[in-house]
């Protein structure tokens, strides 16, 4: 159910994209899609109950041995890897947009896109 | 000489990070720096022809770590990337003068460089997709180059379509992940082997075909396309649709759809019909433009669908157990992917040359430049006689190889779609050579030059490849070292994973 309320979240965004007529508009939908997928990956982490997954001395028994407890609650940490990295590359799209929307407002003064039209098709 | 496999991410990254300090004072420094890793790139995956290899990133073995994978089919690509780099780096050098900050253009020009080169190295899903991005950020940014209206235009869609199509990618990655439980493209697949596919992973193939589409413009995600390429300075578009759609898409799909999820008749049915689209569609409307680069544009998805085409026919084939046809299909596919890097990098180039002599790029308002731009005028019909699939050049023996593959299996609608797709290419490029350099000169075209140095060079390069790369076809040893090992990477499907599960263990 959680997951399909997130798929719910990437659709709303991608209407949001296409549908809008406001550039700035289309950057928030596109931001909105971005989210709805980090979520969607940090939830695939998610544990009820859920430990950071370092091993301390506490959860290795006498015999060396990594204690049941410890996994049964430890998180996987890849997804959060996951995570931080794509934040990042949709940082570095978003700066990138919101630059062009600038310059583009600069050179066209508005941010309309049914005004931008000086290509066809 | 065998170098470690990141050598062919890094070189270009370090050279990318590098340039900017560079600044406009040291241009030339720059420029030459610049051309010197795209050439010692090129070198390097010349000898890659023939090896395979992998390599585990800071020694954590896989599926813990990264890995990088070169087999036949990488090879391929990364031959292909690096020629059409080349020319288009060399083209720049005097191209790029009539624009300010020319160090920061090269730095971008790198970093789109070293992600394509990561696409094609990556054995780990998710890290194929941090260098697609690479690849594409560096790529919206190139196509807005010029800051002018247009240019902002078009690179505002590219970017808005292509971060869609990244964030469906991204989203069956995820829903891959959660299905397999690894990231690593080999493991991936051999728990698709032993699962089959649940309905998560058919989402997420969904998710894959409709964003690896979308990077490599298939109708109908091909919208910013006819945009995008015109818009970017000539060796951009020659890079983006030289190689760009073709590493970032039909490369990555073509991995993903063999080796990790394994071939099915529904997807092959899937591509054959995207492919069929953009074959016909590309040409119709690339037939009515007057805008060169636009014409070209139109004629790339045009193009980009034979080479879907021979991938879906493979899979179609595989599918069916008739293994003989389809390595000749997926041999068509790819030989047409490497025929139409080089040359529609070649018209695009020339088209860059034609526009820098006469200011213009309609069509409509040249003419005779023939007299005025001999050495163009050679090397754009040399191309356009490839891309039209005159013999003996090189783009027809991969359309020859693609119909003998749709008659081999009976697929015989396609072998006609595909000779009447090759007959509107002839009338497109025909149109190119009749307006632009035939007919009469106009008065404000008398005083045009033709263009100097390296710009010539690069275009006679790539001519020279136009014509000869019949060979790779008919000399046995080059077709058994270059395109074979490609085609058999494809139609080995899970030996891939077999094969590096066996090198981890």
């Amino acid at each position: 159910m959680p997951y399909a309320l997130c798929f719910l979240l990437f659709t709303i965004g991608l209407l949001c994209a296409v549908v809008k007529k406001n550039m700035v508009k289309i950057i928030i939908g596109i931001m909105i899609m971005e989210y709805a997928v980090n979520l969607f990956l940090i939830m695939l982490g998610y544990r009820l109950g859920g430990a950071a997954p370092i091993v301390s001395p506490t959860d290795v028994n006498p015999e060396g041995a990594i204690v049941p407890q410890f996994l049964a609650s430890s998180v996987d940490p890849l997804p959060q890897a996951l995570v931080l990295t794509s934040i990042v590359i949709g940082l570095g799209t978003l700066a990138l947009m919101v630059s062009i929307c600038i310059r583009t407002y600069e050179r066209y003064g508005t941010f309309d896109i049914t005004q931008i039209r000086r290509l066809q098709g | 000489m065998t170098v470690p496999l990141p050598v062919f991410v890094a070189v270009p990254l370090v050279t990318a990070f590098l340039l900017p300090l560079c600044g406009d004072k040291f241009k030339r420094l720059a420029t030459l720096l610049a051309n010197a890793a795209v050439l010692s790139l090129l070198v390097l995956a010349i000898t890659t022809i023939g090896r395979t290899d992998s390599y585990q990133v800071g020694r954590w073995s896989i599926p813990l770590g990264i890995n990088m994978v070169l087999d036949g089919l990488s090879s391929l690509l990364l031959l292909t990337i690096s020629v059409v780099s080349a020319a288009a780096m060399l083209y720049s050098v005097r191209y790029m003068e009539q624009y300010t900050a020319k160090s920061k253009y090269l730095s971008l020009f790198m970093l789109m460089l070293a992600g394509m080169n990561g696409v094609v190295l990556s054995g780990d899903i998710f890290n194929l997709f941090v260098f697609l991005e690479i690849a594409s950020i560096a790529s919206y940014a190139l196509v807005g180059f010029g800051c002018e209206h247009e240019q902002l235009e078009a690179s505002f869609k590219y970017a808005v379509l292509g971060s869609i199509a990244s964030l469906f990618i991204l989203f069956g990655i995820g829903l891959v992940y959660g299905n397999t439980g690894t990231l690593n493209m080999a493991y991936i697949s051999q728990a698709i082997q032993a699962r089959g596919l649940n309905h998560g992973l058919t989402f997420a193939l969904a998710m894959f075909i409709t964003g690896f589409g979308l990077k490599a413009a298939l109708v109908p995600f091909h919208a910013w396309l006819p945009d995008a390429h015109p818009a970017a300075p000539a060796p951009v578009s020659a890079m983006l649709s030289g190689v760009l759609i073709k590493a970032l898409g039909l490369y990555a799909m073509a991995r993903l759809l063999f080796n990790v999820f394994g071939v099915s008749d529904t997807v092959g049915w899937v591509m054959i019909t995207l492919a069929v689209l953009s074959m016909a569609l590309g040409a119709f409307l690339g037939i009515a433009q007057w805008d060169f680069k636009r014409l070209l544009a139109y004629s790339s998805i045009s193009q980009i669908g034979y080479v879907a085409l021979g991938i879906g026919m493979g899979c179609v084939l595989i599918a069916e157990g008739n293994l003989k046809w389809a390595s000749v299909a997926l041999l068509g596919g790819l030989l047409h992917l490497v025929n139409h890097a080089v040359y529609k990098a070649l018209l695009f180039l020339t088209s860059g040359s034609v526009e820098m002599a006469t200011g213009t790029r309609r069509m409509d308002q040249m003419g005779g430049l023939a007299a005025r731009l001999p050495f163009t005028r050679v090397t754009c019909t040399i191309a356009s006689a490839s891309i039209a699939g005159i013999p003996p050049f090189s783009g027809f023996w991969s359309k020859l190889i693609l119909v003998i593959a749709a008659i081999g299996a009976g697929f015989y609608w396609i072998a006609g779609i595909i000779v009447l797709v090759s007959l509107c290419t002839l009338i497109m490029y025909l149109k190119v050579q009749r307006y632009v350099f035939l007919g009469e000169l106009p008065d404000n075209l008398r005083q045009c030059r033709e263009n100097k140095g390296t710009m010539l060079l690069a275009m006679a390069a790539l001519a020279l490849l136009c014509i000869t790369m019949g060979v790779l076809v008919l000399v046995p040893a080059l077709k058994s070292s270059v395109l074979d090992p490609a085609v058999q990477v494809l139609i080995d499907r899970f030996e891939y994973s077999a094969r590096l599960l066996a090198g981890a263990n």
